[in-house]
């Protein structure tokens, strides 16, 4: 049996981190929201460019992704800082995250009477939370309580070679030991979304499988482009891709063999064990918040020409399979997939299972490159325009 | 020493990790070898055996392209001997 050392939730979940959030619900409070998290240690804020002028499905989204990294399990409490006119309603934002059972707190800015006494409230508020939070331990927790997020980005030709399948390995023996994993990226599935249908537990799985690639394709049509075009690109041709089925396979190989369980929309909680599906853009910032915002704990991030990324709220670490990128990026790459190439006698397998270890090891605390330096993106993905 | 690798053992093809001079021997496994025929790139396929025109090219274990022409073991496998089955290139 696996095991990490997490911090148990009264909701049942287990974080691996002890975060205080403090959550703009608008643009308009970001800079509010980051003053007052400076002035406290253990505290993170989450600025986003969302939060008004926002109507439909786009704006419900976006309330969705708040409340969902409120609600992340390595989150100990909230505070929602609001203006107090915007589209997104602080007082619900805060009123749904405390759902998990967590101590959420809000106020306006308007209601506080300016920035100055808002950071005061705030500060206070905050500082209390942070005490209380530090009293907290860790305990032991059984790797079915990990939901494990997948993404790549700033790829290379190892990435769908190298450290894609070696992850695929890892989220393996996550979903063996009963845990749950997220494959993300839907336009990484144009042109192997039949494949993944084949792998649904059922028809109805396999078809909205194919039914979010669609919607998907459809989207871009709108923007007077066709996702299917110059796929796949002269770059990656030149890199030694030959087809689109073939560059596909490469991206979703790191959501490991198992079968399909669940597909979810962008930023909604993963009810269950297995791999589920994550309808989210290929962009990595965004995808990642999806996932964050839908429970993940850890991030897995396989990147071939190496970029710096993390997340306020998740650990994210970093594997290439480029033994060039991990020389000349040690400082922000966790795990060097490309030893592969470098020594014969390893394995894809032996590689996986390294990063498996490497996700426990994270999961009971240990800081990943990314959070050492601080690295925080967020990103919201928008599905509509601006009012 | 290792100059490719085989992802999955159903794959026909491998993928090389150096640049391989065509008669030169490619290890792709612990003791499979191929001698490549034609000049492979690094992350180029390489042919593990012979595939007949209209068959299909598998990697991860899957069917990733079908062969436009008789591709010999040893050659270089890419866009000008193998069509995609989903979107035509051009």
């Amino acid at each position: 049996m696996y095991s990490f050392y997490g911090f148990a939730r009264s909701n049942g979940t287990y974080g691996i981190r002890n975060h205080i959030a403090v959550i703009p619900s608008v643009i308009c409070a970001n800079k509010v929201a980051q003053r007052i998290a400076e002035s406290v240690h253990g505290a993170i804020a989450l600025p986003h460019n969302c939060g008004c002028a926002q109507a439909g499905t786009d704006r419900d989204q976006t309330f969705r992704v708040l409340t969902g990294l409120g609600m992340n399990p390595n989150v100990y409490g909230v505070l929602v800082v609001g203006l107090g006119c915007e589209t997104i309603s602080p007082e619900k934002l805060a009123d749904n995250i405390s759902k998990s059972g967590k101590p959420v707190y809000c106020i306006t800015i308007q209601n506080e009477r300016g920035t100055l006494k808002s950071i005061e409230k705030g500060v206070r508020v905050v500082r209390k939370l942070a005490e209380e939070a530090s009293k907290q331990t860790r305990q032991t927790a059984d790797v079915s309580n990990l939901v494990v997020g997948t993404e790549c980005g700033a790829s290379d030709w190892t990435s769908g070679l190298i450290a894609n399948p070696s992850v695929g390995v890892a989220v393996d023996l996550i979903i063996e030991n009963g845990g749950s994993v997220i494959l993300s990226e839907t336009t990484e599935f144009v042109g192997a979304e039949h494949i993944l249908a084949n792998r649904a537990i059922n028809t109805e799985i396999g078809g909205k499988i194919l039914e979010i690639v669609k919607r998907y394709e459809k989207e871009v049509v709108r923007i007077y482009e066709n996702i299917q075009n110059g796929q796949p690109t002269p770059g990656n041709i030149v890199g030694g891709i030959t087809t689109i089925e073939e560059k596909s396979l490469g991206a979703i190989s790191k959501g490991g063999a198992s079968k399909i369980v669940d597909v979810v929309e962008y930023g909604e909680r993963i009810t269950k064990k297995g791999l589920t599906i994550m309808n989210t853009p290929g962009y990595d910032v965004e995808s990642v918040t999806g996932m964050v915002a839908g429970g993940s704990q850890v991030i897995v991030f396989t990147t071939g020409r190496g970029t710096p990324t993390g997340n306020p709220i998740t650990p994210v670490i970093k594997v290439t399979g480029n033994p060039l990128t991990y020389k000349k990026m040690e400082e922000n790459i966790d795990i060097n997939a490309g030893k592969i190439i470098t020594f014969s006698n390893l394995s894809i397998r032996d590689v996986g299972k390294e990063i498996f270890e490497e996700l426990l090891s994270v999961s009971s605390g240990k800081l990943t490159k990314a959070e050492t330096f601080g690295n925080a993106d967020l990103a919201i993905w928008r599905v509509g325009i601006s009012l | 020493m290792r100059r490719a690798i085989r992802i999955s053992d159903r794959d026909n093809v491998a993928v090389c990790l150096e640049f391989v001079k065509k008669g030169e021997l490619i290890n792709y496994g612990t003791d499979e070898k191929v001698t490549a025929i034609t000049d492979i790139e690094v992350g180029h396929k390489v042919a593990i055996t012979p595939i007949k025109r209209g068959s299909y090219i598998i990697k991860y274990g899957e069917v990733v392209g079908i062969a436009t022409e008789d591709i010999p073991k040893g050659s270089h496998v890419h866009v000008h001997n193998v069509d995609s089955l989903r979107f035509k290139r051009r």
